[in-house]
């Protein structure tokens, strides 16, 4: 999956598609690689991953750990700004010495965008299809937007290929296209989590994908996987000792009366992990022979880039 | 937001320590509730249980407006395909919980693309206007892609249906946006859209427009970039948009004014620093521009006992003896092998902890929270998927 050049992700929000896509890039970066993450405007979450600051539209390096650091490895991160982004458009392919006095009117450009449809997207999406066609990395990892405005996302120049008949836009479509379509190129990286509406979620935009010529679903990532607790005869002598009030008696006189609450947290996890694996049965069944790369819910201590190591630690070791 | 546990069946944990506002006092006066929060911290199940909790403790019809339901609250709520359509939960629902409510509760789902055809129905000057909006072929891809369009709609149903539904409490869960902050600024950024410049220079004839373009240098590059033709495509669209201008910003003035002025706000989070980060700035934002904020939800919150002094001195001494405690155990007669019960009490211990960590990560969060002024409420994470009609009603009146 990682010797594509363009991976979106994506997923219901909520379920830590950022955190994802940032550790996909650090796991790419550490096979040596060169990579650019790139967030969604306005979403602190990727500077957050990497415990950088904020964003801009300039690609920032992220340093490497010692250990991380391969030939040709490399990290960079950015957020994208429609605004910028048609600014770098006009500056290289119009020519037009107009770019400065665009600032002022940013508003006014965001309304257009909203106004033409898939221009904003377009804008997104050429801009990173161009990194890739370029050369300027080895592979691209997009925080896409999540399940609901993706597939209209990458649909964008397909969008403009029908709606705006000339103009600089619609002559740029075809080779965006070309890029996207390709299954070698690219492909969509769905973030679930065991639960009922990411599942769904996950399901509906798979179905959606494989219905029309777009980008190819690369793999689904099952993410905040909950560990299992017991082996099944650890199980039932969990379940035993509960029951027997003999055995039960001596153990609450041995470890105090605290013992019942904490076994009731015991309880609690079985139970979340029993309800995230009828989930994760689901996922599994209707993904067909997609990849799916399980990780586990992270100990909730770690923050920024140990949190990120964590995950594509984990990632890493699906990919083998 | 399925997954959004709040409180079910089991062992029922203490309302928050600080206590609810009450139910009837969080809904106000006009009796309109909007639960906002950041995606997947379970904002449909919260107001699918306020609105429960209500209509099952006093009398009067209540609405629960939700947005994308998961298939088995859609279920429970009785609402399922059915559009734009408001549902009494019937009583057959109501008896399989084993309630006996007192008042009605009505569920609708919020169909956004048919929201958007009854609000062109309803202000187009005509039925030609209508049809030919409609039909236009810009029309829904324009509809589905304003990020704002989805806020705003909510809004405006809401005020539909405060304004004609003869409900004493509707409640209103938001849809997904790309902050929570848009759903409360998406009236103003409607009434922006009538007023801006850009519309105004699409939908003007092409000859003024093309003199206006000699001053306009970011016209010509719209022009070079979009191309005429979509340009005036666009513009044929606005033109017929713009006809409804006024019932648009009259709409969006009322709308406004009802969610700064009579609707009460209930923040959803998880104890997650990132969903609880957007909870609090959203909390914030609402504060500052003279929203009510009348409580804020901790949901899937870590249940109070396991804080509890006890449970805490067993947890310990499991986490780092288990050993010697199965052995002691064992020693004492028990019929039960020390070797697998030592592994099961180390397990029961590293739960505790993992749990114990959570609770103290939950104690950082919900400081950031106390800042909003408003009353805290946890939800309890629980086993089971909170699903049914009487699970609802018993995690809603926590809230109160």
């Amino acid at each position: 999956m990682l010797g594509r050049r363009l991976l979106f992700v994506t997923g219901k929000g909520g379920v830590g598609k950022t955190a994802v896509a940032a550790a996909l890039g650090l796991c790419a970066a550490r096979a040596g690689r060169n990579v650019l993450v790139c967030a969604q405007d306005g979403r602190p979450d990727l500077g957050v991953a990497f415990g950088a600051g904020a964003l801009g539209f300039e690609p920032v390096r992220v340093p490497l750990d010692e250990r991380d650091a391969v030939a040709g490895g490399g990290l960079a991160l950015m957020t994208m700004r429609t605004e910028e982004s048609l600014r770098e458009y006009v500056r290289i392919h119009l020519k037009i010495p107009l770019v400065t006095r665009l600032g002022p009117l940013a508003r006014t450009l965001d309304f257009v965008a909203d106004a033409a449809p898939g221009v904003k997207e377009i804008l997104s999406v050429g801009k990173l299809a161009w990194e890739v066609r370029e050369d300027h990395y080895d592979l691209v990892v997009v925080d896409a937007p999540a399940c609901g405005d993706v597939v209209g996302y990458l649909d964008a120049p397909a969008a403009v290929e029908e709606l705006v008949h000339v103009g600089m836009i619609r002559h740029q479509t075809e080779w965006i296209r070309e890029v996207l379509v390709d299954p070698a190129c690219s492909g969509v990286v769905v973030v679930s989590t065991p639960e009922e509406m990411p599942t769904t979620e996950t399901l509906e935009l798979l179905g959606a994908l494989a219905a029309r010529p777009s980008v190819p679903a690369a793999a689904v990532v099952a993410n905040r996987v909950l560990p299992e607790l017991f082996t099944r005869a650890e199980r039932e002598l969990f379940e035993g000792v509960r029951a027997d009030a003999g055995s039960w008696d001596r153990l609450v006189a041995a470890t105090g009366p605290g013992l019942d609450a904490a076994w009731r947290g015991a309880e609690l996890a079985v139970a979340l992990r029993r309800r995230a694996s009828a989930h994760l049965a689901r996922l599994r069944a209707g993904v067909g022979d997609l990849p799916v790369l399980y990780a586990p819910e992270l100990d909730g201590g770690d923050t920024g880039l140990r949190r990120t190591d964590a995950l594509a630690t984990a990632l890493g070791d699906e990919l083998g | 937001m399925s997954s959004a546990d709040g409180v079910a069946a089991g062992p029922q944990p203490a309302p928050s320590a600080r206590g609810g506002p009450g139910l009837r006092e969080l809904a106000g006066s006009r009796g309109i509730v909007v639960i906002g929060g950041a995606g997947g911290v379970g904002k449909t199940t919260v107001a699918a249980s306020f609105a429960a909790a209500v209509a099952a403790t006093e009398p009067g019809r209540v609405l629960v407006l939700t947005i994308d339901p998961a298939r088995r609250l859609a279920t429970s709520l009785g609402v399922g395909e059915l559009g734009n359509a408001e549902t009494l939960v019937g009583p057959e629902r109501w008896a399989e919980a084993g309630i006996r409510p007192r008042g009605e509760l009505w569920a609708a789902m919020l169909d956004t693309r048919a929201a958007w055809d009854d609000l062109v129905r309803r202000h187009a000057p005509d039925a030609g206007t209508a049809r030919a909006i409609l039909a236009n072929r810009l029309y829904a891809n324009v509809t589905s892609r304003f990020a704002e369009s989805h806020p705003y709609v909510a809004s405006e149903r809401l005020h539909e249906l405060v304004e004609q539904g003869g409900y004493d409490l509707v409640v209103v869960d938001t849809p997904p946006s790309r902050q929570a902050i848009d759903v409360i600024d998406a009236p103003r950024r409607m009434r922006e859209f009538f007023a801006g410049r850009l519309l105004r220079w699409l939908i003007a004839p092409a000859t003024s427009r093309l003199v206006g373009l000699a001053s306009r240098p970011f016209f010509v590059l719209a022009d070079r970039v979009l191309g005429a033709q979509f340009l005036a495509d666009v513009g044929a669209f606005f033109r017929l948009m713009s006809t409804m201008e006024d019932g648009f910003v009259s709409t969006a003035d009322a709308v406004e004014t009802m969610l700064r002025d009579e609707a009460r706000f209930v923040v959803v989070t998880t104890p997650e620093p990132g969903p609880a980060r957007e909870a609090a700035t959203f909390a914030a934002a609402l504060v500052e521009r003279g929203h009510r904020l009348g409580a804020v939800v901790l949901n899937r919150a870590v249940p109070d006992w396991v804080t509890a002094e006890p449970t805490v001195h067993t947890g310990v001494l499991l986490a780092t003896d288990a050993e010697g405690v199965a052995a002691q155990v064992a020693g004492a007669g028990a019929a039960v092998p020390a070797g697998p019960l030592g592994r099961v009490l180390a397990e029961v211990g590293r739960s505790h902890r993992l749990l114990l960590a959570a609770a103290e990560r939950q104690d950082a969060v919900e400081g950031e929270l106390a800042g909003a002024g408003a009353a805290l409420v946890r939800l309890a994470i629980q086993p089971d998927e909170l699903t049914d009609l009487g699970a609802l009603v018993r995690a809603g009146r926590l809230l109160g």
